[in-house]
């Protein structure tokens, strides 16, 4: 049953492939790309066909700051990755829960927006198309932001506690990267709802 | 149990001999399920495909007694409506995915040089969450009681076109079961195809440039870049069939101004695709069992590489033409003409590729070698067909008759199937260290020939003379009984022919010859380990400088890499 296996081996100069960690979110972010196309599409497809209200154009309003703060987190996130890898791991965390603040204000944000909405102009998922197009385009991305927050609480509590180094600077580039898919796709939803769909 | 205080040698020994089976039974399952080693999920990934293929098998034989008479009442519509439904879902998600994953897993590492898969946890994970999605699928038999009262499967049909799917016009949970399946294999099959990319990328030994990849890891890394864009579509389509059914919102609810042609549009950007996603691991295979068989190396790797690329490329273009019937308008109908017919160039360019590798070749006629052969034929006349269908006024005659059951069954069974089962007869050895019975793979072979021909020859015929696709039952002077009749004595033979299999299977494994490494005399690494491989798959990383390592191997003063 073994006999013993022949193994070629050839001596090869340095061989080198890339960060499977990277190339793993590469591929998620892509799957992630196309369920967002999809929403993104039916959003579109939908839009201004409703025969009852409210419109986006009557209880829309645009959210500039909060954006500003998601936004921006993309840059922090990024120093956090630059100091760890200066093996800087106090200014790391600073970073880090700077990105956790902006992230959590872009969701105190959309937590207020929703209240308006359902409250006071009675938009639920279920009054009408731009109802159901709208809340699960932007809840779909909202819920995108917590699961990137948890996950950066989580560096933010390794950071503090010592435990993360600059050893791990493969594994927060990661970590980024999907931050910054996550705001890149706040790019395109902000444009469609916010802008081509009012 | 009784470790603390010492036992006399008598109570001992019962003690054991009465434990001891028992434990050895515990720990070989605890090993299989909590296990991370790829060749064993590739391998739990087969056998759980195995008892779906033979459950939607059952599910099949059933349909073709109840069409085989006309006006027959073997089963009951209902009961018709949930067959052909689980039928298509199971062979589709539940048989198609995980086989082609389940080879995938077990292949993928060992022909790049590498000891496992890039996320083995991941890999445990996907394959138990499509497992999970599968037990899901087959409990609404029980489960999924609603309005009705009575538990029944889900009856949408495989694409639950809307709006069948709304909560007015299937109540009960029969289509909550349904959506959470297909999540549930979605999560799975993008978990599975991240990692192979990922491993495919990142793990290759030392040597292995992508220009030296066997094909087969290069299709499996097309299949799975085409996961990612085709079965994220229908995850987001089953996100928002679930708030329309549990929460009330209106994507596919026609009376409040939602789209059932926009789920037609959702499903079908990934039923397109999806076809692709599994015939192209039947390519892969094709690609590895050819040239050993043919004594040849594969004539065109590139022009394959290329083919396979364009083939991914292309089918996300094509998936209008299952919608012709709709009336997309001239504009949207000429262009998923034109896409659809060009995607038969790719295809063409490998069918001609294989042909040339055979051409001139000395051919074994091993079993594996003779489904090999079978898939070249059927695959070339259910492109043929498929070729008709994507002519729009054709399809607007032949839309939803048997005509297109047949053609894609030609695909499926003729193409993909054909291709699985030589694949086991070619890898059998290797996963199981025994030989599969070439003798009783001969007869499977010509067994399984002629009842595949039986079946989906003559089902075009039905299909051209007006018989819709889903009727429960016909009336007598439709002039279509002849024609049941035939297709469904083929149904026979392929059941008798897969028995055979699963036979020949089983008792190779205990009495079959050994196979010892080697047994084809092939050239890719995963003919240098052992049958079956250790668990760390290579004791030295090997390093290759060509496509056939192994006959570089073997023929030190002819290598392929003085030609490459
Ligand atoms: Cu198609």
């Amino acid at each position: 049953m073994s006999e013993a296996a022949v193994i070629p081996n050839v001596t090869t100069p340095e061989w080198e492939l890339p960060s499977r960690g990277v190339v793993g979110m590469v591929c998620l972010i892509v799957a992630e790309a196309a369920i967002f196309t999809i929403f993104v599409v039916a959003y579109l497809y939908y839009v201004g066909k409703d025969r009852s209200g409210p419109t986006p154009r009557e209880v829309l309003d645009l959210p500039i700051f909060t954006s500003v703060c998601l936004l921006s987190s993309s840059l922090t996130v990024h120093f956090a990755v630059a100091a760890l890898h200066q093996a800087r791991r106090g200014l790391c965390s600073l970073w880090l829960a700077a990105t956790v603040l902006l992230g959590g204000i872009f969701l105190g944000g959309t937590a207020h927006e929703w209240y308006k909405l359902i409250v006071h102009d009675g938009l639920t998922i279920q009054t009408n198309l731009f109802g159901t197009t709208f809340y699960s385009l932007v809840g779909l991305h909202a819920s995108h932001v917590i699961i990137g927050l948890i996950m950066l609480s989580l560096a933010l509590i390794f950071s503090l506690n010592g435990s993360m180094t600059a050893k791990h600077t493969g594994r927060l580039e990661v970590l980024s990267l999907y931050w910054h898919f996550v705001d890149a796709v706040w790019v395109v939803v902000f444009t469609v709802v916010y802008i081509l769909g009012r | 149990m009784a470790a603390d205080a010492p036992v006399p040698a008598e109570t001992a020994q019962t003690a054991t001999t009465h434990s001891a089976p028992r434990r050895l039974v515990l720990d070989i399952l605890n090993d299989w399920v909590t296990t991370v080693d790829h060749k064993k999920i590739g391998l739990m990934y087969i056998g759980y495909a195995l008892v779906f293929l033979v459950v939607a098998g059952i599910q099949a034989l059933l349909m073709r007694i109840q069409l085989s008479l006309p006006n027959n009442d073997f089963v009951s519509p209902q009961a018709f409506n949930s067959l052909f439904t689980m039928h298509g879902t199971t062979m589709v998600f539940f048989v198609g995915m995980p086989i082609l994953f389940g080879f995938g897993n077990y292949l993928v590492p060992l022909m790049i040089g590498a000891r496992d898969m890039a996320f083995p946890r991941l890999n445990a994970f996907s394959f138990w969450i499509s497992a999970f999605g599968g037990i899901l699928l087959y409990f609404s038999y029980f489960g999924a009681s609603g309005l009705y009262g009575a538990g029944s499967a889900p009856d949408v049909g495989w694409f639950a076109y809307a709006p069948l799917t709304a909560r007015v016009f299937s109540p009960g949970h029969s289509t909550d079961y349904w959506t959470l399946a297909i999540l549930l294999s979605g999560i799975g099959s993008i978990g599975t195809a991240l990692n192979i990319v990922a491993t495919t990328i990142c793990m290759r030994c030392p040597g292995m440039k992508l220009s030296r990849m066997p094909l087969l890891v290069w299709l499996y890394l097309v299949t799975s870049s085409l996961v990612f864009v085709a079965v994220s579509p229908l995850t987001a389509a089953q996100i928002m069939l679930m708030l329309d059914r549990y929460i009330g919102s209106h994507f596919f609810d026609t009376q409040a101004g939602g789209s059932a042609v926009l789920w037609m549009h959702f499903f079908w950007i990934f039923g397109h695709p999806e076809v692709y996603i599994l015939i192209l691991p039947a390519f892969a295979f094709a690609n590895e069992i050819i040239p050993v068989f043919s004594r040849k190396a594969i004539f065109g790797y590139a022009a394959m590489v290329a083919a396979s690329v364009g083939i991914g490329f292309i089918s996300l273009s094509v998936w209008a033409h299952h919608m012709f019937t709709v009336g997309l308008g001239a504009g949207a109908n000429t262009f998923f003409v034109l896409a659809t017919m060009i995607i038969s160039v790719p295809t063409g360019i490998k069918l001609f590729n294989w042909l040339a590798t055979l051409w001139g070749g000395k051919i074994h006629f091993t079993a594996s070698m003779m489904f090999a052969i079978g898939f070249l034929f059927q695959f070339l006349i259910a492109g043929l067909t498929g070729v008709m269908l994507s002519i729009a006024p054709f399809d607007w005659q032949l839309g939803n008759s048997y005509f297109v059951v047949a053609h894609f069954h030609y695909v499926l069974v003729g193409g993909i199937l054909f291709m699985i089962f030589s694949a086991f007869y070619y890898w059998f050895p290797k996963m199981s260290g025994k030989m599969l019975s070439e003798k009783l793979g001969k007869w499977h072979f010509w067994i399984f020939l002629i009842g595949f021909h039986l079946t989906f020859d003559f089902m075009h015929v039905p299909g051209m003379l007006g018989m819709p696709r889903r009727i429960y039952t016909y009336e007598a002077d439709r002039g279509w009984m002849i024609w049941n009749m035939i297709i469904s004595s083929g149904a026979i033979f392929q059941a008798a022919g897969t028995l055979l299999f699963v036979y020949n299977m089983i008792w190779s494994y205990f009495k079959g010859p050994v196979a010892g490494p080697d047994p084809w005399d092939a050239w890719t690494l995963e003919w240098s380990t052992p049958s079956p491989p250790p668990a760390y798959n290579f004791a030295e990383i090997p390093s290759v400088a060509s496509r056939r390592p192994l006959w570089d191997l073997k023929h030190p003063e002819d290598p392929d890499s003085n030609y490459e």
